[in-house]
């Protein structure tokens, strides 16, 4: 917009100024506005959604290529693609967040900026951590859809569909609770691409590729013990047998946990960010 | 003037402390509104940490600080709502547009839509970079970065503007610029202006009063004007061959003398009347090294500066090879 289009809006001069004044935005305005900034930046940084979706969809189509013909040779009625959803899901979806984003803005100042503002300092975190459910829930989107065109049924209906992204989306936010409180605490880019690294003893020792009972000993007590086993759990009753609600609870269970820790450290770490002392 | 004018910033013996650094010792302020006020030091003298005091960034360890009628330790959302700041370094987001940044500030200040669009208006008049307001700011020069940092800091019409050390790295094309941006919203809005600068001219152009700062402590306010006058009326600086310091004691002995400092090969002294002393100056200096250069001139602040401090301003010009180079080649 430029200046001569601008003045179409119908101001004259400089003075005309004094007649606005700055005033606390309410918080869902606080937090929408930041999210929205959020969201408007992930067009212009496809870098940081394309890989996560490659990644699920390799896994995906390479672990249902690798074990379909095994499953359906020793394991009469097992779906290995109906199986294999949920872990391409989440490997899709957890680790994807602005935390990093939020460390450019450190670095660059810009965050100084923004607590300059009178902006509640939540509202930063949580309209970034909104703009991520969004983001969770678009990249399930391909993936579910592949799953479908190769005849992936979901037992749950269209409303197991939604269940399944949100299941999905809040577990992504959960994980990223992580990213941001190693964001808000070190301002280190490099650092918060490296909490991706956390994920990977959640994700492999648990049921992502054979059912929880064929797990080994030890690792079959350590799957009962993580989190992400029952998330798996969870959407993959909602797939395979529709709405069960105790596996669905035990999924929000452990979320749940998983988020208390999370926002903790992250709230801890906004907190000593924002300190003025 | 305080007295007539209501206060727009006063600090009474603010401290700020990392540790045990000791950044801001003691600082007393009082600005009046509509104000320019000069905050000039060399780096590390505690000007910056000042500011992110009295803008809220950081709280006073000691010492207390208004800033348009309300206490930045106690009161800070509403100082937040009445100031303006543009940081040392533009605090943007590089992939934003112009637009998108100017609109994202009005909608944190809590303005309608149709108030950001009529600042849009006003601003894009202000800092002038037309079509740019389009483009992602990565692609800006530094000047052009430096007049959005701040138009951003002036969305909201903030009764106080903080600028710090707002041309630093600036050509001096952009610089003249931004003083005319800033002696124009001073007039035009009579805002309230605490401005922080190593740049002795810019001091003295643009403010009104100047305070300076050394090693946190303000050593010396006034108006330019006054300023020049502690150090003497006139100045007269000879360089000479060899070692300037065997001379000092030939010129102090002189008449109407005020001073003397010697650096290198540069002897710079005060006097009451330049050019009656001129010669009588000469002379006794021939007597010591030979001059091999001589001049007469007013006071400028760095002489106030070496006055009171005994250095001389050390001006940090690093950023300037890069300043006007935008970040990224492409353009939106």
């Amino acid at each position: 917009m430029t200046a001569v289009e601008l003045s179409s809006l119908g101001v004259s001069d400089l003075s005309d100024a004094r007649t606005i004044e700055a005033r606390p935005a309410n918080p869902v305005r606080d937090v929408l506005s930041i999210a929205g900034r959020a969201l408007r930046a992930v067009p212009r940084e496809l870098e940081t959604v394309i890989p996560p979706i490659f990644i699920a969809l390799f896994f995906f189509i390479i672990n249902i290529g690798t074990l379909q013909r095994l499953t359906q040779s020793h394991a009469k009625g097992f779906d290995i693609k109906a199986f294999m959803l949920p872990t391409a899901i989440l490997i899709g979806v957890t680790g994807v967040s602005r935390a990093g984003a939020l460390v450019l803005d450190i670095q660059d100042g810009y965050f100084d900026r923004l607590l300059l503002t009178p902006v509640r300092r939540l509202a930063i975190l949580v309209g970034h951590m909104l703009a991520d459910v969004a983001i969770a829930c678009m990249l399930t989107v391909p993936i579910l859809i592949l799953a479908l065109l190769i005849g992936v049924h979901l037992e749950a209906g269209p409303a197991g569909v939604v269940a399944f992204v949100l299941i999905a989306a809040l577990w992504s936010l959960a994980f990223a609770g992580f990213a941001y409180a190693i964001a808000l605490k070190t301002g280190n880019p490099a650092a918060v691409n490296s909490s991706f690294l956390l994920f990977f003893p959640f994700l492999f020792m648990t049921s992502s590729y054979v059912p929880r009972g064929q797990l080994s000993g030890w690792l079959n007590t350590i799957a009962a013990w993580n989190p992400v086993t029952y998330v798996l759990e969870g959407q993959r009753s909602l797939v395979s047998h529709g709405w069960q609600w105790g596996q669905l609870g035990k999924a929000a269970v452990a979320i749940g946990l998983v988020a208390i820790l999370s926002m903790s450290l992250c709230l801890a770490a906004l907190r000593q960010r924002t300190r003025r002392g | 003037m305080s007295g007539i004018r209501p206060v727009a910033i006063r600090a009474d013996r603010l401290v700020r402390r990392f540790g045990e650094l000791t950044a801001v010792d003691g600082v007393d302020l009082e600005i009046p509104r509509g104000e320019i006020y000069g905050f000039l030091g060399p780096n590390g003298a505690g000007k910056s940490t000042t500011v992110r005091v009295l803008c809220t960034l950081l709280s006073p360890s000691g010492g207390q600080a208004v800033v348009a009628g309300y206490d930045v330790a106690t009161d800070p959302d509403r100082v937040r709502l009445r100031i303006g700041v543009a940081l040392q370094e533009a605090a943007l987001d590089p992939k934003q547009t112009g637009i998108e940044l100017l609109r994202l500030q009005g909608r944190l200040y809590g303005l309608s839509r149709s108030e950001i669009n009529q600042r849009l208006v006003e601003l894009a008049r202000l800092i002038d970079i037309g079509d740019a307001l389009r483009r992602p700011i990565g692609t800006y020069s530094g000047g052009m970065k430096r007049r959005l940092d701040l138009a951003a800091a002036l969305v909201h019409n903030p009764e106080v503007l903080f600028l710090d050390e707002p041309t630093t790295g600036l050509d001096p094309v952009s610089r003249a610029r931004m003083w005319e941006e800033v002696r124009r919203l001073n007039r035009e809005l009579e805002m309230t202006i605490f401005l922080t600068t190593q740049y002795l001219e810019e001091a003295d152009e643009l403010a009104d009063r100047v305070g300076i700062i050394n090693d946190g402590r303000l050593v010396a306010e006034g108006s330019p004007a006054e300023l020049k006058r502690r150090v003497g009326e006139d100045v007269i600086v000879a360089r000479l061959d060899g070692w300037a310091e065997p001379a000092r004691s030939a010129v102090e002995r002189l008449a109407g003398i005020h001073s003397v400092d010697t650096r290198g090969d540069e002897i710079v002294v005060t006097a009451t009347d330049g050019a009656a002393t001129i010669g009588a100056v000469a002379v006794a200096l021939n007597g010591v090294a030979p001059v091999r250069h001589l001049t007469l001139r007013t006071p400028t602040l760095d002489d106030v500066f070496l006055e009171l401090t005994g250095n001389h301003i050390q001006i940090d010009n690093h950023a300037d090879a890069e300043s006007e180079r935008p970040e990224r080649a492409e353009v939106a």
